[in-house]
């Protein structure tokens, strides 16, 4: 039979713990300048939000006592997040982090009543005076991946997890593949749809399906690093997503995107608090540091690092674009012509399979 | 045997496995009489408990025993407040989900980014290197051939026992039961915890064999599905383990359709199935009261006053 007593002080110790972790930093001490972030799922999540809250923490190591950082996790999108980024204006924050995309117009909105406060929205596209937006070109990373998967595959297929059939998602897709077919022509994509970003099970469920249909290498477009795991069981090769997994995969992890702020949220704060802030639009790629990559793996060879440094290279001097011409869809249709690059406008509204992707896209 | 399609077969077993777990023992909750709509949040501190053991002991039998004792102890809470205090069963359980997903995380904060190999795989000498019979029989982990088990051991105890009898009478009429001097207090109080203890052999399944690692929330609506399988297998043993296998089989099958390319239904049309399965059968099952009464335990979900 359960006590009360003990129940009670479970619930208690419980309840306590969340409140913290909640709200942690949220007293003031002397005069930090305060910043907040919004985090739309746990800073657990080891994808997504853990890699905001990475960048939180570098911001806290670059100016110590003189700011004051507040977070709150899982916050869901639409009226709880005008709630929450609302609090944090109120409460002294000159700068304010919404990270996620349906934050977007809950942060205009509340920017127009604190016109005081600097905010920074990610991922979305309304602007105003106090409201800045950035994002990073994460198909950038993917042109460094596919590049890997199309000179180490053996068997000339490699397994896509695909989370959403958005543009985001297709994007990585096609930038893939095109980087992996202008190393290695006969390979070909194919792609899962697991619609989750986080379901470790269904994840790995989706990796083993793809390695029982022959692929050697697996890369994915969702958060855990469950099909990693997979792959290293299975002693196949495959990449990480937006943090480095090699803990979970040592053998199997050719290399990762990772997504990161730091630089970008230590120079905003910076700029936050000697008055130079001005509201800007940063889509920014492996050039600024906010994709950016682990080690290789040590499967990988020479000349393979080398091909891929290529590659970083090139899109850092900008030499080369992972949508330059000629760039033929799924059915042949020429989408760019030699010569001509996908502008920034189709790039954001992607919605077709380029060639080399087996199967249909979703819609 | 097609080799993708024997591959495809392993894979359904460990999907299936962590259903057969949360549905057999909720199966058993319910014929007590009891809804327990907490599956979901016992798999959960199940996962996290078992995944803390194995990480601070190294031993993984510690880790399947932390995963039970935890879903007990989350199913503890609920049998008090609704058993002792007469809460309603509906809005306890979904509190104690909601519950579940809140202290997992918070008990999970310092085991992100850690990794565990998984359960070892049981190799018989021998039978293991049969051509397609060894691979499809032997060579899981122990949790598999323990689900089986299980739903063999639970299927006797409810039909051939005197205590599953009892247990039965109290899940049709809590008040003929006690009129007749059983103890239905302390009755459902065993069924619930035995339901918390496979929630939470589930959970650690999960968070050892079949996805190791722990991830905030990675039940992702497992418990969910469990609990629609225990209406869709209409309160029987072996139907819960066809139906585990069914709705595995039908997630990793559609997954193999996609990545072959040759069938196209849409992935959610398939995620959903499940649940469409489910209220087709409820549908068919309710059209029939002679099968609804043979079946479904009477008095579920009703609170019982021992007074009156």
């Amino acid at each position: 039979m359960y006590s009360k007593t003990v129940l009670a002080k479970k619930l208690l110790a419980a309840a306590t713990g969340l409140l913290l972790t909640t709200f942690s930093g949220i007293i003031s001490a002397d005069d930090p300048f305060k910043i907040g972030f919004v985090y739309v799922g746990p800073v657990g999540d080891h994808g997504w939000t853990y890699r905001h809250d990475i960048g939180r923490q570098a911001i806290e190591a670059e100016f110590g006592d003189k700011v004051e950082t507040t977070f709150v996790e899982s916050v869901p999108e639409g009226a709880d997040a005008e709630r929450v980024i609302r609090k944090l204006a109120s409460s002294g924050h000159g700068l304010i982090f919404t990270t996620s995309f349906g934050y977007m117009n809950p942060t205009v909105k509340v920017a127009k009543a604190f016109p005081d406060v600097k905010f920074e929205h990610a991922t979305g596209y309304k602007r105003s005076d106090n409201v800045s937006t950035y994002s990073g070109r994460f198909y950038e990373g993917r042109a460094v991946l596919g590049t890997i998967a199309g000179m180490m595959t053996k068997t000339n297929t490699i397994g896509y997890i695909a989370s959403f059939p958005i543009p985001e998602v297709v994007r990585g897709i096609n930038a893939f593949t095109i980087a992996m077919r202008k190393v290695n022509p006969d390979a070909t994509v194919k792609v899962v749809w697991v619609n989750s970003w986080y379901d470790p099970g269904k994840e790995a469920d989706a990796a083993k399906a793809l390695i029982d249909q022959g692929v050697d290498i697996v890369t994915q477009h969702t958060d855990s690093p469950a099909p990693l795991q997979v792959a290293q069981e299975r002693g196949v090769m495959g990449f990480g997503q937006a943090s480095d997994m090699s803990a979970f995969a040592p053998d199997a992890q050719l290399t990762s995107i990772v997504d990161n702020w730091d630089a970008y949220y230590v120079e905003r704060t910076r700029s936050a608090m000697d008055g130079s802030w001005t509201s800007e639009d940063t889509w920014a790629g492996i050039e600024n540091g906010m994709v950016d990559f682990p080690e290789y793996g040590a499967m990988v060879p020479d000349d393979v690092k080398a091909a891929a440094d290529v590659i970083k290279e090139g899109i850092v001097d900008g030499s080369l674009h992972p949508f330059q011409g000629p760039i033929m869809d799924q059915n042949g249709k020429v989408v760019a012509e030699e010569g001509v690059t996908i502008d920034d406008g189709t790039l954001l509204g992607m919605d077709f399979y380029v060639e080399g992707v087996q199967g249909t896209l979703p819609k | 045997m097609n080799e993708t399609l024997l591959l495809a077969i392993l894979t359904i077993i460990t999907a299936a496995t962590p259903l057969v777990f949360a549905a057999i023992g909720e199966l058993v909750v319910e014929k007590s009489g009891v809804l327990n709509l907490g599956v979901e949040g016992m798999m959960l501190v199940g996962a996290v408990s078992s995944f803390t053991a194995v990480h601070v002991t190294g031993s993984a039998t510690l880790g399947v025993f932390a995963g039970m004792l935890a879903g007990v102890m989350l199913a503890s809470i609920f049998a008090f407040l609704t058993l002792n205090l007469q809460s309603s069963q509906v809005a306890t359980g979904l509190a104690l989900t909601i519950f579940g997903i809140g202290v997992s995380a918070l008990i999970g904060q310092p085991l992100i980014g850690v990794a565990y190999e998984g359960l070892p795989k049981i190799q018989v000498p021998l039978l293991s290197e049969i051509p397609v019979i060894g691979r499809l029989f032997f060579g899981h982990d122990i949790l598999v051939y323990c689900s089986i088990v299980l739903v063999i051991a639970v299927s006797w105890f409810l039909s051939r026992t005197r205590a599953g009898l009892i247990l039965r009478a109290v899940g049709d009429s809590h008040d003929a039961a006690h009129a007749l001097g059983y103890p239905v207090i302390r009755v459902r109080y065993m069924a619930t915890l035995f339901g918390g203890a496979c929630a939470g052999l589930a959970g650690a399944y999960l968070s050892m064999a079949y996805a190791p690692m722990w991830v905030e929330n990675m039940s992702a609506g497992r418990g969910w599905i469990a609990l629609a399988l225990v209406v869709f297998a209409s309160w029987q043993p072996s139907r819960v383990l066809f139906g585990a296998y069914l709705f595995g089989g039908i997630s990793i099958l559609q997954l193999h359709a996609q990545a072959s390319g040759t069938i196209n239904i849409p992935s959610q049309l398939m995620s959903m199935l499940p649940y469409l399965a489910t209220i087709i059968v409820l549908v068919l099952i309710s059209r029939d009261h002679g099968r609804i009464r043979r079946n479904a335990p009477a008095s579920i979900g009703k609170a019982f006053h021992p007074t009156t």
